[in-house]
């Protein structure tokens, strides 16, 4: 049932293979109700919704496996009670999973004791909270030295670290504000400079942006843009808006009813839905700036080219010049040879979303 | 035909219960008029009584005798901070034995009225620094200043300790559910339903009659809110403070006291503020146990029944009150509205600007006591009495309205007191076990039914049956007044903001005036007697009928007024076919409030002269028989538990059905 398309060779993937796993679910399951660790035991981490359904349990999370890889922006996309937010809570173990392994840099973190549990989360994991989760007796200074206060940091040093990122997120000047006294958008800037002010390595954002207005929301995505060009972070963010995933993913995962229906970069997902469902989600999809030249592309057949792209290349950022030449463009490899060709009427097809049979693909 | 089919198939439950009440009624009224028959069923046999007030006072007089070396050292522990106080605020520090022994002033008067306007200013602007400066400089300038200070520094131990013990006794409760369930919140009923004359006796029997005694009867008393502020605080802290604490890396120590309490400050300040005035409610009913003070004061008076001595005190009562409870109140909501950034890098002094000139002035003040008698201690001279104006106003009321005031008193007892003082004295008390259980079956189930019953019988087989429906009948008349008189109040309250403008203050003020002084003036018109318990009791309970109707009206959503007004309701039609079925759940919440006072009340009015078991409790206070006090104050707090239990459930039925 559960269909995953790992990024294959061809897709834009094959670069991100290489990087190591920094954390990975193995048919991680959680379910509500009675004694539901052991209805999952004993029949060996598999069940189907309905076994689940007439055990009277609950299935937030069922059967899910991933991996995300070190700094990649891995999104978990879903509705609302589509079980995301109870997946994130897994990975860092808010949540008790009823079963499975959750494995941070190959080790199983169910099986970690609760110090070494604390100390990973103090040095080496972040969370940004949809509602902010703001402090709200202590100022903006204080709430974001606070994960370092309780590392028993002395106050120079973690006040020192805290203007650091304070400036990082462009909050200079706002120190001394009270959480109550800032706006939204800034509040959340204060969770985000909370969150890494501890350095860590791999970063929880739970639809960090999804209580924001939208222009502000379009403002955030940058900013995470921004700094995770600085910081390389790996980064689990969790949203139930599609067109955000898109803007900030490498990879996707879609879940629903708890289960993870398909994880693919944002263009595997817009070309190759799994199922219905995912198709669904990427119809209003500007797919121009998702589908790149090594999709569209077909095998030369001799035409004279008008230029040449990069496979990589988003067909927006060439569209306009390819209609305007009116001549196919030769698809390049690094080293300069083509490896096919993209014609003005595949992209014309694209943009105005009309599905023909593609000749040579 | 089918359509009148499905409706009957839809009734049955209702007329089913119809029915099994009509029955039930009927055979409590057959057991009644068949009495000579089943005497037994009607009047608890005499023989069958169960002598648990024997029990419990032995048990008392065993912890007396065997246990006196803890009592002891925890008067002489708590004696100290309690005597510093005292020391400080009324009496003067003594230093040494003899007559010529040195003598430390106490805070000079003029000091602490300086600094209660300070307080007032720096929490709540020049309108709280005038009315908080206000009512010390008035207990001061009347002559009641020594009283005061002495109440005062009862309560100023007293709320810390509160403070402290519920808040632990919270935090236990939310950790664990339970202990929630098992231990705290049946000790909180039982806390807060016993009545505050029943704690006197056994806290009397152990630690004497002193200010030690006093002040552990009101740290008992007044600590039920702080555990009850304390779980719903912690409850109400979004999860995702406790997830970020969690992921932050805190500990289990440090993800409570550094993040879920402050987080959850502004619902402690509320129990703070309740805490406070809990505790003036009942330092001043302890005055009976050796508080002295501003209470002991009034009982002198009313026992003296020096009316004019008496008002001044309970007004001096009222000024404190008033003060204390604005002043914790505009604190909790300066919490709750959160902290204003200032300047950080500076002395404390710059910091706590306020708190230094306070010690400023107290220190310059109390030093120039001594050397300025007029800073010591009030001057006779520019003090004034109240005393002889009251006394001539109440005279003159009685000569001229003797016969009309003595006329409405007559009549009331003989037409409606008596009757139903009667009826309710009569009342087979198996057939009140029976009909209470069966409401409680009806309203919740089976469980309701058997602690509602068991309860009720408690009352029978102590053999308290006859005082028991004394107290429900006077407290019963007086809620069903109260109610009568408050719930429109609260409807005119809800539909006119001018009024409720008025209406405010009004019952804000009543709600934090101790007991106590709601018997003053009543019976300065009334004299002692049912009547005058009524009217008290009536004055005292009314506030919640109001506050409830009034906010219960006002929170159904405007969405579904604009709905009813859209769908073509009149404004008559949309205050009775939305507003109010929308608003009864909370109303009927007021009720049980109400009920719940109105049964606080009337214990007190036993100092009036009422023959209920609020009289038995202080029978045995005088007496200093534990048993018979304490079996008393339980029954007095299964009424309040009866009542409090049913109303509940049909509050959450009617609530259940509006979803």
């Amino acid at each position: 049932m559960t269909e995953v398309t790992n990024p294959g060779p061809g897709a834009s993937g094959a670069p991100e293979n290489a990087r190591p796993v920094k954390l990975a679910c193995r048919n991680v399951w959680k379910l509500f109700g009675s004694n539901a660790a052991n209805f999952i035991r004993e029949r060996d981490g598999k069940a189907s919704m309905a076994d689940v359904a007439a055990a009277g349990l609950v299935g937030a999370v069922r059967a899910v496996d991933l991996e995300i890889r070190q700094g990649e922006i891995f999104i978990i996309m879903g509705l609302s009670g589509s079980g995301k937010s109870t997946l994130v809570r897994c990975m860092s173990r808010l949540v008790e999973p009823s079963h499975g392994k959750v494995e941070f840099e190959g080790k199983d973190l169910l099986r970690i004791s609760d110090a070494a549990l604390i100390e990973l989360r103090r040095h080496r994991m972040g969370m940004v909270f949809q509602n902010f989760a703001l402090l709200p007796h202590l100022n903006v200074l204080d709430n974001i030295a606070f994960p370092l206060s309780i590392q028993g940091q002395d106050r120079a040093t973690r006040e020192a670290r805290a203007r650091e990122v304070i400036d990082l997120v462009g909050l200079r000047g706002r120190e001394h504000f009270y959480p109550r006294e800032l706006s939204g958008g800034q509040q959340q800037r204060v969770g985000i400079a909370r969150s890494l002010a501890t350095k860590p390595e791999i970063w929880f954002l739970d639809e960090p942006f999804s209580a924001l207005d939208p222009l502000i929301r379009r403002e955030m995505q940058d900013e995470l843009m921004r700094l995770q060009t600085m910081l390389h972070k790996t980064i689990v963010f969790i949203t139930h808006d599609f067109d955000e995933a898109i803007r900030l993913a490498d990879r996707i995962a879609i879940m629903k009813d708890g289960e993870v229906i398909q994880i693919g970069s944002p263009e595997e997902l817009v070309v190759n839905p799994a199922t219905d469902y995912v198709a669904e989600f990427t119809r209003d999809v500007d797919r121009a700036k998702v589908i790149s030249a090594r999709s569209l592309m077909r095998a030369c057949d001799g035409a004279e080219h008008g230029g040449t792209v990069a496979p990589e290349a988003k067909i927006a950022s060439f569209s306009a010049e390819i209609v305007s030449s009116g001549r196919p463009f030769a698809v390049v490899n690094g080293t300069g040879k083509p490896i096919g060709e993209v014609t003005p009427q595949a992209v014309i097809d694209l943009l105005a979303g009309i599905k023909r049979p593609r000749a040579g693909a | 035909m089918t359509v009148t089919a499905s409706a009957s198939e839809a009734r049955p439950p209702v007329q089913r219960w119809l029915v099994v009440w009509a029955l039930a009624l009927a055979a409590v009224l057959v057991t009644f008029l068949l009495q000579d028959s089943v005497p037994w069923a009607v009047n608890y046999p005499a023989g069958a009584i169960i002598p648990v007030a024997d029990w419990v006072g032995a048990v008392m007089v065993w912890i007396k005798s065997n246990l006196s070396w803890l009592t002891r050292s925890i008067t002489a522990v708590l004696g100290v901070p309690l005597d510093f106080a005292l020391n400080l605020l009324a009496k003067n520090f003594r230093i040494g034995h003899r007559a010529e022994a040195f003598t430390l002033p106490r805070l000079s008067w003029v000091g602490v009225c300086a600094v209660a306007f300070l307080a007032g200013h720096a929490v709540g602007g020049r309108k709280l620094s005038l009315l908080v400066g206000g009512c010390f400089l008035y207990i001061a300038l009347f002559g009641q200043w020594t009283s005061a200070m002495l109440t005062l520094a009862l309560i100023s131990i007293a709320v810390p300790f509160c403070i402290v013990t519920g808040l632990f006794a919270g935090i236990w409760a939310w950790r664990k559910p339970w202990a929630e369930r098992l231990i705290v919140s049946p000790a909180l009923d039982l806390m807060q339903t016993i009545p505050t004359f029943a704690y006197l006796i056994p806290m009397l029997l152990l630690f004497g009659n002193s200010p030690v005694s006093a002040m552990i009867a009101t740290a008992i008393f007044a600590t039920p809110p702080m555990v009850r502020a304390t779980m719903l605080g912690l409850s109400r802290v979004p999860l995702e403070i406790g997830e970020f604490s969690d992921m932050a890396g805190c500990t289990a120590r440090q993800k409570l006291w550094r993040v879920l309490l402050p987080s959850a400050r502004p619902a402690l300040m509320v129990g703070v503020n309740q805490v406070i005035m809990l505790a003036l409610n009942m330092v001043i009913i302890a005055s009976m146990i050796g508080a002295g003070g501003l209470g002991y004061d009034v009982l002198l008076a009313l026992r003296a029944l020096k009316v004019g001595e008496a008002m001044e005190a309970g007004l001096a009562i009222v000024a404190l009150a008033i003060a204390l409870d604005r002043l914790s109140q505009a604190i909790a909501h300066k919490q709750a509205k959160g902290n204003v950034h200032r300047d950080r890098e500076a002395g404390f002094w710059r910091r706590y600007p306020n708190v230094t000139l306070a010690i400023a002035i107290l220190a310059a003040t109390t030093l120039l006591g001594l050397f300025v008698p007029a800073f010591a201690t009030v001057p006779k001279a520019i003090t004034f009495t109240t005393a002889p104006l009251w006394k001539v106003a109440v005279n003159w009321v009685t000569v001229n309205f003797f016969d009309l005031i003595e006329a409405f008193r007559v009549a009331l007892i003989l037409n409606v007191l008596n009757p139903l003082r009667a009826f309710c004295e009569g009342f087979p008390w198996l057939g009140a076990v029976f009909l209470l259980g069966l409401a409680g079956y009806q309203l919740s189930g089976l469980r309701l039914a058997l602690l509602v019953a068991v309860l009720t019988a408690f009352c029978a087989i102590t053999g308290l049956w006859e005082k028991t429906m004394a107290t429900v009948y006077l407290c019963g008349i007086s809620a069903f007044i109260a109610c009568l008189i408050g719930i429109p109040i609260g409807l005119m309250a809800a539909r006119s903001d001018r009024f409720e403008k008025i209406v405010t203050p009004i019952i804000d003020t009543l709600q934090v005036l101790p007991s106590f002084c709601f018997i003053i003036p009543v019976v300065m018109l009334f004299r002692v007697g049912d009547v005058t318990a009524m009217i008290a009791t009536i004055a005292f309970a009314v506030v919640p009928a109001i506050r409830y109707t009034n906010h219960g009206i006002r929170q159904v959503p405007p969405a579904l007024i604009e709905a009813a007004k859209v769908s073509g309701c009149t404004p008559r039609q949309t205050f009775f076919r939305v507003q109010l079925p929308l608003a009864l759940p909370e109303i009927m919440l007021g009720v049980n409030q109400t009920i719940l006072m109105a049964l606080a009340m009337v214990i007190i009015c036993a100092m009036v002269g009422t023959r209920d078991l609020g009289q038995e409790v202080f029978i045995a206070l005088s007496k200093a028989d534990p048993g018979r006090g304490i079996v008393a104050g339980l029954a007095i707090a299964f009424i309040g538990i009866v009542a409090d239990r049913l109303f509940s459930a049909w509050t959450a039925k009617a609530r259940a059905r509006l979803g």
